[in-house]
């Protein structure tokens, strides 16, 4: 909300300037989002009075001024505007002031005329966006005195950023009593003289739905002057709240919910057609709104209507049938209650967001509507004449809010706050915010004013003590009390550990997205993802990953597009899985690389990653919490990545992660050269692991033996030699491969593996004789089991 | 016959003359070889008149000793000399690069939930999580923000069809936690946030710190304590803040913190207040025997500040020039 300085002083005006005044609304809870000066950049503007005013001879559109600008001489202006007649008191640049878009102004020679000045518009002295002619100022305005002056001016205006609580602070009278109570400085009396009375006519009003609309004032005006104008105080007043002009009715209406925090609303009477009934909509019933759209009404939306039928969304928008125009003479002020649940979040229903809606749905005074018409009232008959029907102020009690008294505790303060604040200063505080207090033996029973609905707990009466004592004056006390300590689980291995060790061996972090394109979603995992947002900021982040490798291809692609070479990056994050009616989300550990498998460097060549590269890097984590025969890797198909270079990961039976090479043709898509390896682990199974157990360490030597076994390519080398350590298992302390061979020697189709036995006993030595036996079973194990045959 | 005396000069000036072990091997064998000069001299004693033969014999062993220990003294300084030669040949360019992987580094955001996890931990708070796509009724209704609360429209919330929402904040885990542990709580709960708004100063996902500390008699003034000890260990510094009322309906009183940056900037660090007594209610706990604080912290807001970074946005572009730094 907009708030000038100067009409927030008219109400309340304590002795601090404009920054700390700015200081101490925010430190109320009105953050102040920014401050903007307004009429500094105008100082040197005059109020002038045109004297005569002739028509150019050589342009129609021009008109030869003779102005008074208090300086004793006639000046000469040549000006454009249509409006300019003789008699009208105008803002006067002189030669040499600045306007505030910066050109300076110089005698000018306009179709062979000299002009001396010129006459200014709205836009020109920066007080309005629109112009429809040189501004035109009351005729009381003070020849050769300052334009700012006149105006009010300089001033300051507020941004302020309310809190939903805060319904009662959207107006000059809210945010002035806040102020008041903050600084003790006297609120301008708010109370408003009822206006009399001296015409009869009024407009009947039925408050047949209560619930929706318990209370309704209402006063009739009629005779009013069609054509007046609403003063400049008036004008500038919404301007620098960020309202626009339109008439004296609606801009009376305006003013007064800016001043008080009541919306109004303006009927031509003339046009109402019996009694007005508040009442809920019915479904199927429409409505034209001021904006003259059509609106299809919800049976949940309170709506004002006539004989005719809705003519208004209650609290949000009039209508067009009934609403004021140019010639509307005779006018019918609204100034309802309707119920903050009432209104809760149906403007947004409809696409709509008005200033009116703001108010209701964070709530307005229930007790301030009959002064609102007061106010409107008395405002339009000083602009616009006219006579006064008496006030109609229509309820129904039993539908009104009710307040109770609220216990404060003085124990519950200091227990919640942690500190005691004297009796005389919570009085203080809960007076200076109109509050009534009574003091009992444990405390006080307070009750809250009406513009206070947001009071209702002890909680929320402590808030308000310290909000005005000072969130700042409450001291720092670190509390000692006691922390169970907390088990440190080896249970699992901690994603920190993981994260280290991937970082060891050269992979970056990335965060990603957690909603992707649905088509990548599809490509990566070979699913349609059923998480699907209703509201996506686009097609790209619409669904929920089921995979992190999209996200990471993406960063990998646009880091290569930026002449990355060697890019390998992890991430530990969540992928979501199922419906939204029963999903999961799973923490995955994900990288990639491609490019050289080490960075670039002296005396080595580099080679393109490969499988086994990454597959190094997997086992590097995979060490981190599983056993040494507890994981193995099988050939699998999968929709993201290459056949026959692609594996899942299982551990005992269950599948825990995959690896593999990402397909030609997705890498294509991605603009990739270069071969790129993927893996994506699921973090709870694959990071669970046991307490370590020691066992213990043989004193004797360990005898190595080396054999080659020729063997059919079908064969892995996971099984030939899980088969090899299971054929002594006693005995064989560790078994592994040292080199493949294929080629000459070795016939088509078969393979030669050269397999380390490393052979021990804990109770004593093992001899040769040990030895060849234990080669002699595995050599026939392998020999049953895989045709395998001892290489000379 | 040569003066046993000269033979050791002359044996001298030849191994001192020897240039290499081969040389000094050659010299060697010409005196103390199975044909040697000195070798010889002890053959010949036998024809010594027997009372020579003792005092003549103990001369030439001592000449072969002489010999001996300048043969000894050369070779080990020849040896140190080609161990030298040897060593010369066999130096690098220091200042050649080592070679093998380099390192890789965390995510800035990563980096900094860390440590903020690191802080807490080390004070006693347990570390929890909670589901990201979330119900109503644990991001709203469950914090006090009933269907059409004002605060509702200020989210910004991702849908999904049936109601079901992305997390707008962490403060669901709240919720879960205290149903799940009961009271007396103690936690943080670190973890992706999302809200439909894309901006300069906004991405539709990012990271906040939830914390939780619910017991008996837990003040503001502890609210207070806790906030600035750790904004002053996470940025390691003496740091001035300021909490100025603010309003979130789960919290009662509710502040919001600014730090003092730079020169007399005040910036917006988080969000914070007293649990809300509808909150315990909602979650079966008495709010006459316990209160609690809980607070929000923004994870980019804080890396932000600490590594000087001036776009959010940069830290889900993932470029490597970037994340390098952060090794």
């Amino acid at each position: 909300m907009k708030i000038a300085e100067s009409w927030l002083r008219e109400w309340v005006s304590p002795d601090l300037d404009t920054e700390e005044l700015g200081h101490q609304l925010t430190m109320l809870g009105h953050e102040v989002d920014g401050i903007e000066f307004a009429g500094d950049d105008i100082a040197d503007i005059v109020i002038a009075e045109v004297v005569s005013a002739s028509k150019h001879p050589d342009a129609d559109k021009l008109s030869l001024c003779k102005v008074d600008d208090g300086s004793g001489e006639l000046i000469d202006v040549v000006c454009g505007a249509p409006n300019v007649v003789q008699g009208m008191k105008v803002p006067f640049a002189r030669l040499g002031v600045k306007l505030p878009d910066g050109t300076e102004l110089r005698k000018v020679k306009i179709r062979g005329i000299t002009s001396y000045g010129m006459l200014c518009s709205a836009v020109e002295i920066g007080l309005g966006n629109e112009s429809d002619g040189i501004v035109s100022l009351p005729l009381d305005a003070k020849v050769g005195s300052s334009l700012i002056e006149f105006l009010g001016l300089p001033d300051a205006i507020f941004d302020l950023d309310l809190t939903p609580n805060r319904g009662d602070c959207f107006s000059v009278l809210g945010i002035a009593r806040d102020v008041s109570a903050l600084t003790g400085t006297d609120l301008k009396d708010s109370s408003v003289m009822a206006v009399v009375a001296t015409i009869e006519d009024t407009q009947p009003v039925e408050l047949v739905e209560p619930v929706g609309c318990p209370r309704f004032a209402g006063r009739v005006v009629r005779g009013i002057d069609a054509a007046a104008k609403s003063p400049i105080w008036i004008t500038e007043r919404l301007r620098r709240s960020g309202l626009r002009a339109i008439s004296p009715v609606v801009d009376i209406t305006n003013f007064v919910m800016l001043e008080l925090g009541q919306p109004l609303h303006a009927y031509d009477f003339s046009l109402l057609q019996g009694p007005i009934r508040p009442r809920m909509a019915k479904a199927g019933e429409s409505v034209t709104l001021l904006d003259e759209k059509i609106v299809e009404l919800n049976d949940d939306t309170m709506v004002v209507t006539d004989d005719s039928g809705p003519i208004g969304i209650a609290g949000i928008m009039g209508g067009l049938t009934t609403a004021v125009t140019d010639s509307t003479t005779d006018v019918f002020f609204e100034a309802a209650l309707w119920p903050q649940d009432v209104m809760a979040g149906r403007a947004r229903t409809y696409g709509m967001h008005t200033d009116a809606s703001m108010r209701f749905e964070r709530g307005v005074d229930p007790a301030g509507q009959a002064r609102a018409i007061e106010r409107a009232t008395e405002l339009l008959i000083e602009i616009a004449g006219g006579a006064a029907g008496p006030l109609c102020d229509a309820s129904v009690a039993e539908f009104m809010p009710t307040r109770s008294d609220i216990t404060l505790r003085r124990d519950q303060l200091s227990r919640l706050l942690g500190v005691t604040i004297d009796d005389t200063e919570i009085e203080r505080i809960l007076s200076g915010l109109t509050m009534t207090v009574v003091a009992i033996s444990d405390g006080w029973i307070v009750s809250p004013p009406s513009h206070r609905f947001d009071i209702a707990i002890e909680a929320d009466l402590i808030e308000e003590v310290v909000r005005i004592h000072g969130y700042d004056s409450i001291p720092e006390t670190t509390s000692f009390s006691q922390a169970p300590l907390q088990t440190v689980t080896e249970s699992k291995v901690d994603l920190e550990q993981v994260a280290t060790t991937l970082v060891a061996r050269d992979y970056q972090e990335v965060v990603t997205y957690s909603f992707i394109n649905a088509d990548a979603n599809r490509i990566f995992t070979g699913i349609d993802s059923e998480l699907v947002l209703s509201n996506p900021i686009s097609l790209e982040m619409s669904v929920m990953r089921a995979s992190l490798w999209p996200g990471m291809v993406a960063a990998a692609a646009s880091n290569s597009a930026r002449q990355q070479d060697r890019i390998r990056l992890f991430e530990i994050s969540k992928s979501f899985h199922g419906k939204v009616t029963e999903h999961t989300e799973v923490v995955r550990i994900a990288g990639l690389a491609t490019g050289p498998n080490q960075p670039e460097q002296w005396g080595a060549t580099p080679e393109a990653v490969d499988f086994f590269d990454i597959k190094s890097d997997v086992e590097a984590i995979l060490t981190l919490a599983c056993g040494d025969n507890e994981i193995s890797f099988r050939a699998t198909e999968h929709p993201a990545l290459q056949l026959g270079q692609s594996a899942e990961v299982i551990r005992g039976e269950v599948v825990i992660g995959i690896i593999g090479k990402l397909h030609p043709k997705i890498a294509k898509t991605y603009d990739l050269k270069r071969a790129m390896y993927l893996f994506e682990f699921d973090a709870e199974k694959m990071l669970t692991t046991t307490t370590p157990i020691a066992a213990s360490i043989s004193k004797f030597p360990a005898i190595r033996r080396d054999i080659s076994v020729i063997v059919d390519d079908e064969v892995s080398v996971d099984e030939l030699l899980a088969a090899v350590a299971a054929s002594s298992p006693a005995l064989i302390q560790g078994v592994k491969v040292f080199d493949i061979y294929k080629g000459a020697g070795i016939e088509a189709g078969r393979k030669s593996i050269a397999i380390g036995l490393i052979l021990q006993e804990t109770s004593r030595t093992l001899t040769d004789d040990d030895a060849d036996e234990v080669m002699a079973v595995a050599l026939k194990n392998l020999h049953d089991q895989f045709k395998g045959e001892l290489r000379d | 016959m040569q003066a046993l005396s000269k033979l050791i000069t002359q044996a001298a000036a030849e191994i001192a003359a020897a240039i290499d072990l081969a040389a000094l091997d050659a010299v060697r064998v010409i005196y103390l070889g199975k044909r040697g000069k000195l070798t010889a001299r002890l053959k010949a004693l036998g024809q010594l008149p027997t009372e020579e033969r003792s005092t003549a014999g103990q001369e030439i062993n001592k000449a072969k000793q002489d010999v001996q220990g300048h043969l000894n003294k050369r070779r080990a300084a020849l040896e140190d000399a080609a161990l030298q030669a040897k060593l010369a040949a066999d130096s690098v360019d220091v200042s050649l690069p080592g070679r093998g992987q380099s390192i890789g580094g965390r995510h800035p955001v990563s980096r900094t939930q860390s440590r903020i996890e690191r802080i807490f931990t080390n004070a006693g708070f347990g570390v929890r999580s909670g589901p990201e796509i979330e119900d109503d009724f644990h991001n709203f209704t469950a914090l006090n923000i009933p269907e059409n609360h004002p605060a509702r429209a200020m989210h910004d919330t991702f849908y999904f069809p049936g109601g079901n929402l992305l997390r707008t904040h962490t403060s669901p885990v709240q919720i879960r936690s205290i149903v799940e542990e009961g009271v007396p709580i103690r936690i943080i709960a670190p973890g992706r946030v999302y809200r439909n708004d894309s901006d300069q100063t906004h991405t539709p996902m990012f990271h906040q710190v939830e914390g939780l500390v619910i017991d008996e008699n837990i003040s503001f003034a502890n609210l207070r304590a806790i906030l600035h000890q750790f904004v002053e260990a996470f940025f390691e510094s003496k740091v001035e803040l300021r909490f100025r009322p603010s309003y979130f309906p789960f919290t009662e009183p509710s502040a919001e913190v600014d730090m003092r940056w730079g020169e007399g900037k005040w910036l917006e660090i988080l969000g914070c207040g007293m649990v809300h007594p509808n909150v315990l209610e909602s979650t079966g706990i008495d709010p006459e025997k316990y209160t609690g604080y809980a607070f929000g912290i923004g994870i980019e807001r804080l890396a932000m500040l600490r590594y000087d970074v001036p776009d959010l946005r940069i830290f889900f572009d993932n470029d490597l020039r970037f994340l390098r730094q952060f090794r």
